[in-house]
């Protein structure tokens, strides 16, 4: 239940995001993590962006992530 | 830069494993890497002396089952609409389920998000909309923001089932219980917000290593590495293997948000009984929005489920596979234990994935 997965920032109106995971957009609360702009990759648990990441470190963690393969479901994201 | 081959690691711990000469036990206390060992058959890959064992990390299977059994009672209300995250729905209480009361009538759903749920509430204000919150540091904090949120927007027909558990004191109730663990391989994403700092002094209570680890396969091994150089040498500490995301203060803001809501307090796990200051409840000024006040739920006594080892796995003290029901009377389709039901429980994965 703790599966966090990077996501980049696509749009940014107050504590509500919108970011692509892997392709797929999704709303997010940036309402913990501070300084976050459009471009930027975070951590995403539960609908909440848990961490600002550093572009390569979040890429490195998405490689990874697809050379598992894992498919994108409602089970990763939660 | 260094190599992230998963090759190298394991040679790495090949050559660890000899250096040190004895059987060494390594415990992760996180669902997503039991999945994530198990998953990618990491086991029958590491040298025989070093055995990983699962401890109490799925939130999921160390919820209390008197705390389940209150779910149900909740859940029976006529008015209530209960949000849940997917893992909850199908563990069994004493002689029903979350699944098993909805195919009778009650309105339980499935959500992705705390926010997602209050968002239910604010469309059916004629109905009260409870959220199961469970989870561990990884998840209250973005809970507490949707409360706060909640208190903001003056939605009143929203609350919360709180069964919050903090992963440090359970830590430590393993080793007292006296569980011989050499090294933990810590959860990734509790520390991303806790910080590597949050396990210094349980380290050094110990003299153990704490690694916090991510959770792709050339993480864990590399995780696993050095918790054996650490072992070789003799050190003791908290560090990161998941430098991407893990910081040594974690993330304050989280924190802060989380600890604005809720306070510590003691809290009832599966297996482990009541662990002091393990688990978090709505501070006195959110306690309107505690379903246990507002739905004046009754204590119940403790209840077990009878056969289930669940209690024994989640301590350490046996695999899922030296449960006599496992993989007999205990399966994914007709789990006995919440070990079994959640996707990430120690037996489920076991099942699932072998080794
Ligand atoms: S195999 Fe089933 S009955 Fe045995 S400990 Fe696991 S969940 Fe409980």
């Amino acid at each position: 239940m703790c599966l966090a997965i990077p996501a980049k920032v696509t749009e940014i109106v107050g504590v509500d995001a919108m970011v692509d995971i892997l392709g797929n957009v999704r709303p997010t609360k940036l309402s913990l993590v501070d300084d976050v702009s459009v471009g930027d990759y975070v951590l995403i648990h539960a609908g909440y962006a848990i961490q600002k990441l550093e572009a390569q470190d979040a890429l490195e963690t998405l490689a990874l992530f697809e050379e598992m393969g894992a498919a994108l479901n409602e089970d990763t994201l939660a | 830069m260094k190599t992230r081959s998963p090759d190298e690691f394991l040679q790495t711990i090949h050559t660890l494993a000899v250096k040190i000469g004895r059987r060494v036990r390594l415990m992760e206390v996180c669902g997503t890497h039991t999945t994530a060992i198990a998953r990618a058959g990491l086991r029958s890959t590491l040298p025989e002396s070093i055995e990983l064992v699962s401890g109490p990390g799925c939130p999921v299977c160390v919820t209390a089952q008197r705390e389940i059994e209150r779910m149900l009672l909740l859940a029976r209300r006529s008015n209530v609409i209960i949000c849940t995250f997917g893992d909850m729905i199908r563990v069994p209480g004493v002689d029903s389920s979350l699944e098993q009361e909805r195919s009778r009538g009650a309105d339980i759903r499935v959500v992705y998000s705390p926010d997602d749920a209050m968002h239910i509430a604010e469309e059916k204000t004629e109905k009260e909309i409870v959220f199961l919150a469970v989870g561990f540091e990884t998840t209250a904090p973005g809970i507490a923001a949707t409360v706060l949120e909640a208190v903001e927007k003056k939605i009143k027909n929203f609350s919360l089932f709180v069964s919050h558990k903090l992963i440090t004191p359970a830590m430590e109730a393993v080793l007292h219980g006296g569980a011989s663990i050499d090294g933990f391989i810590t959860p990734g994403h509790v520390s991303v917000v806790l910080g590597s700092n949050e396990f210094t002094p349980l380290a050094e209570k110990f003299t153990i290593p704490c690694v916090a680890t991510g959770f792709e396969p050339s993480d864990v091994l590399e995780g696993i590495a050095m918790l054996l150089e650490a072992i070789a040498e003799k050190r003791c500490g908290s560090f990161i293997q998941y430098v991407r995301a893990v910081k040594p203060d974690g993330n304050p803001r989280a924190r802060e948000i989380l600890f604005r809501v809720y306070e510590i307090t003691d809290a009832e796990w599966r297996g482990l009984g009541i662990i002091p200051q393990s688990g978090l409840r709505l501070k006195k000024e959110f306690s309107s929005l505690d379903a246990i006040e507002r739905f004046s739920l009754p204590q119940i006594p403790p209840v077990e489920l009878s056969d289930c080892l669940c209690g024994d796995v989640l301590k350490g003290n046996i695999h899922p596979n030296e449960c006599p029901l496992f993989g007999q009377a205990c399966t994914p389709r007709t789990p006995v234990g919440p070990c079994m039901v959640s996707s990430e429980g120690a037996c489920a994965a076991r099942y699932k994935y072998g080794g």
